[in-house]
């Protein structure tokens, strides 16, 4: 089989080719009448190869590529976006986005960010580190990380496969202030995903690991023990009786509760209105043991960035201190809004850290006792504006800190304000793959809804 | 050539100097003696989003996206490659990564075939042009004053409209070529009341694959700002929900989203042919109550869930998925049903050239049967009564879905009593049919705002039911 990145030969961009593009594009757009214009691009490419019992499955090769441009007459605005990098698309779409700013109206709180915040020094975060990895060699490692799931266990009986993927890529930000700045990255991952069967009953669960660079990863056996480890603990799960309980959510889950919050107190939803977290500025949102820092330029992390989605200058900071909300997370928009200040959060927040307590996951059974560990979360029932909180779980019911079996086909529920306030401990089993780096937490109290 | 090629073609290949002769070039150098199956997908979108909010437009976003993917499949392997660079150049170099799938071989040899007639289930226009810049944003800030209006206690309205206009055209390895022309549009409208410092919100919506003169028919736009605005005074009355097991009536339309959650994604050919849907080997099987009729419709007219073709190049169709309660057949696309020994059901979608097409949904719904709705209210003394959700999801293997109510009521004595807020109905897909103890005569089809997740790729779905009765469910609220 040919090899994969460098089977594909097609003309590559380069960062500065990438700026020179990026450079017409905002003249076009002055040409067209725009006093103010940003424009975004990036390429990538990309290998996915899937392995399933035993033989390859699927080989992909991506090849990505898109610019999105915004452009403001005043301070209407208009944006348009693209996959066709010729002149003539480019052109079609300056125009599109020039007449949507002609026909919008009038926001006065629209417009580029404060020049004097643009990044003005790039720390070097070390997110580059492409993966010369050959098509041979990629199913290699993804038959070789499913074989270490299926001979794991007897009771694995089936297996939707293990994967690799590699991509790399190169994104550049521009604006009529005279930003014009990229960058390289790259993310790998594997992951796998296997069926064990016991007396009828048949369950799935998967692993993965992800990271910039490719000695970052676990290794092929480690990923696949732990999805077939998952999958066969879950076996024999049932469901439990209706009560209201300890939950305390693993490590691998404890990163989206978090995620509610930092939804609900983005700019877009505290200006709209629909938070539930509206009036809680510098007020006790979590017990005073907690404090949530954001930190975007830990240098090979998931969601490092110099600068955000606009320019500006991304920096460290506390969102929780003390259990206390210090900001919101907000762009430029969003803070002209509210009036406050952008806190470099276009795009979203970068590598939050919920601090750890001592306890490690066996710990934090203990200090549970007996109630209900959640390890998996289904269905969107959250409600941002409320804070209401109702999701199917699946898990294991624990007692006297020991895990006694798993459990499914259960909701847990509760309002996130009163969630929050009941986190009784935060572990040190911290999970490090995701945007939300935390351990696993214990809340004193949810109601729980079983079939039994 | 049909109509509808000659269209794709001038849309697709001639604006990028590309002949039909190039399309079997490239097919030719993917082919192999062992390759069972190869397609070339070409896919052109224009798409808009207009956004109103704090009572003005303040922005809309205009969408180009174009490529062209290369898949080759040699038994249960895919090759697969896609570029954004519409170039023969590009195209031969992505077929030959794509073939190395398979052992070299000979070129495989195209037998070219006529394509029959396809009925035509929405009509190729371009949405984007049916009504102008100026006419949208009117249109936007009319339905912000005109819902503002229905109550004092409105505090923002927010309104979307979007449109798309999509051409595909597939080539397939037995020298095959189908195209088709896709107009979506959906608009939604979101409201948030508050009352003694309470706050709330309601959503409504719809859409279908017409022009942006749907939404002005039938008074539809200030239908979906009446729901909305009732949804969020619903909710300022709503206490918790229960916590339980208890009987559940679902109402009709929307909450079909049960049958495509709990029953359709169970159904797709590839978890099947896998062996790891709760569903596999399941066929003949009875896995609902014999009340229970559930079909896959694409052949619908207009409907946001809707194709002419699939993606694959195959015609859409009604496929009978549970008929009086017995499992009779499964979701397919090509590669799946050849490997099971089936044929497709028309079912094989994908989000984007840039995707590998999967099994997928596109109308599923229940049909009517004989009850009338207040007929199956009344014999409920205590139970839930579900007439709105918001999404929700399944894990096909332990055969687990969950999906959340925004609207819900307690029924006490047979009448709908109070209502509540936060339910999340959870349960098992193969069990949660044989529950159903009453279907009512009232089968109604979603507004056209669904759109299904699936291994990271979003297509649009419609979903319907009539009401139902739900013996025994867990409803997930907070009330022990």
């Amino acid at each position: 089989m040919s090899d994969a990145k460098n089977g594909q030969s097609e003309k590559s961009f380069d960062l500065d080719t990438l700026k020179n593009i990026a450079e017409e594009v905002l003249t076009e757009a002055k040409k067209q009448g725009a006093t103010e214009s940003e424009i975004s691009l990036n390429v990538g490419r990309g290998l996915s190869v899937n392995a399933r019992l035993g033989d390859v499955e699927s080989i992909e090769y991506h090849r990505d590529q898109g610019l999105a441009i915004s452009v403001y007459m005043g301070r209407k605005k208009g944006s348009a976006s693209s996959t066709d990098f010729k002149m003539a698309s480019i052109h079609e779409m300056v125009v599109a986005a020039c007449a949507i700013a002609c026909h919008a109206e009038e926001d006065e709180f629209s417009g580029l960010p404060q020049q004097d915040l643009l990044a003005t020094t790039f720390p070097e975060l070390s997110l580059f580190h492409p993966w010369p990895l050959d098509t041979e060699q990629a199913i290699r490692l993804a038959i070789d990380c499913e074989q270490a799931a299926r001979s794991y266990h007897t009771d694995i009986t089936n297996s939707e496969g293990a994967s690799i993927q590699s991509f790399d890529g190169v994104s550049v930000l521009a604006n009529s202030l005279g930003f014009n700045h990229g960058y390289p990255a790259s993310r790998h991952s594997l992951s796998c995903s296997v069926i064990g069967e016991r007396e009828g009953q048949m369950q799935r669960d998967y692993w993965y690991s992800s990271a910039r660079k490719e000695q970052g990863l676990e290794s092929a056996q480690q990923v696949g023990e732990k999805a077939a480890e998952r999958t066969v603990n879950r076996l024999g799960a049932r469901s439990i009786s209706t009560r209201k309980c300890p939950v305390m959510y693993s490590s691998d889950v404890s990163g989206g509760l978090i995620g509610h919050c930092i939804a609900a107190i983005r700019g877009g939803n505290i200006y709209r209105k629909s938070s539930f977290l509206l009036d809680s500025l510098n007020k006790q949102i979590f017990p005073s043991f907690m404090h949530i820092h954001e930190q975007p330029h830990l240098r090979e992390a998931m969601g490092s960035a110099p600068y955000d989605a606009e320019g500006v200058v991304t920096k460290a900071r506390d969102i929780v201190h003390d259990g206390c909300l210090q900001g919101f997370v907000l762009s430029s928009y969003s803070a002209r809004k509210l009036g406050m200040k952008t806190t470099a959060n276009a795009g979203g927040v970068r590598n939050l850290t919920v601090e750890s307590g001592e306890l490690g996951f066996k710990g934090m059974l203990a200090k549970m006792g007996t109630g209900f560990l959640a390890t998996e979360l289904m269905g969107q029932g959250v409600n941002a504006l409320t804070g209401d909180y109702s999701r199917g779980a699946a898990g294991f019911w624990v007692e006297g800190g020991e895990i006694q079996y798993p459990v499914e086909e259960v909701t847990i529920a509760g309002n996130l304000k009163d969630m929050y306030k009941a986190i009784v401990a935060v572990g040190n089993d911290v999970d490090l793959r995701g945007n939300i780096r935390c351990g696993s937490i214990l809340i004193d109290e949810m109601t729980l809804a079983g079939t039994d | 050539m049909s109509n509808e090629i000659q269209h794709a073609t001038a849309t697709l290949l001639e604006p990028v100097g590309l002949s039909v002769n190039d399309i079997e070039n490239v097919m030719g150098r993917m082919m192999s003696r062992s390759i069972d199956q190869a397609d070339i997908y070409f896919q052109t979108s224009r798409s808009e989003a207009w956004v109103l909010e704090d009572s003005i437009v303040k922005e809309g976003s205009y969408n180009i996206e174009q490529g062209v993917g290369l898949r080759a499949v040699s038994g249960e392997k895919t090759g697969f490659a896609y570029s954004e660079e519409l170039n023969l150049p590009s195209m031969l170099e992505a077929a030959g990564n794509v073939r190395a799938i398979s052992s070299r071989g000979q070129s495989g040899i195209l037998r070219p075939r006529s394509t029959g007639i396809v009925p035509v289930r929405y009509a190729p226009i371009d949405p984007l042009d049916t009504l102008t810049n100026e006419d949208k944003v009117a249109l936007l800030n009319k339905i912000d004053r005109q819902t503002r209006a229905i109550d004092s206690r409105i505090e923002q309205v927010m309104v979307s409209l979007v449109g798309v206009h999509e051409v595909i055209l597939v080539a397939t390895e037995d020298g095959n070529m189908r195209s088709d022309v896709r107009p979506l549009v959906r608009m939604s409208i979101t409201v948030i009341v508050e009352q003694n410092g309470q706050r709330e919100q309601g959503s409504s919506g719809g859409g279908a694959r017409r022009g942006y003169d749907y939404f002005l028919e039938e008074d539809r736009v200030m239908g979906y700002a009446d729901e909305a605005v009732r949804l969020a005074l619903v909710n300022l009355e709503a206490v918790d929900a229960p916590a339980g097991n208890m009987t559940v009536v679902l109402g009709p339309g929307w909450p079909g989203i049960l049958l495509h959650e709990a029953i359709g994604h169970g159904l797709e050919g590839d978890f099947n042919r896998k062996g790891s849907s709760a569903f596999s080997g399941r066929i003949g099987e009875k896995v609902a109550s014999s009340l229970c009729t559930v079909v896959d419709d694409g052949t619908l007219d207009n409907r946001r869930g809707s194709l002419t073709i699939d993606d694959e190049g195959e015609q859409s169709q009604c496929t009978t998925l549970i008929e009086n309660g017995i499992l009779k057949g499964y979701i397919q696309d090509k590669m799946n049903a050849r490997l099971m020994g089936q044929v497709s059901t028309g079912n094989g979608r994908r989000e984007s050239y840039a995707h590998l097409p999967m099994p997928r949904m596109t109308n599923t719904y229940m049909l009517a049967g004989q009850h009338d709705p207040k007929e199956i209210l009344s014999s409920v003394k205590n139970g839930l009564y579900a007439v709105n959700f918001g999404g929700g999801q399944v894990d096909i293997t332990s055969g687990k879905f969950v999906f959340s109510a925004s609207e819900a009521y307690l029924i006490k004595d047979g009448k709908i009593s109070h209502p509540v807020k936060g339910a999340t109905l959870i349960g098992n897909g193969p069990e949660v049919l044989t529950q159903v103890s009453m279907v009512g005569n009232d089968l109604a089809l979603d507004g056209g705002v669904g759109t299904c997740g699936k291994e990271g790729q979003s297509v649009p779905v419609g979903v319907g039911q009539p009401t139902l009765k739900i013996d025994t469910l867990t409803v997930g609220g907070i009330h022990v």
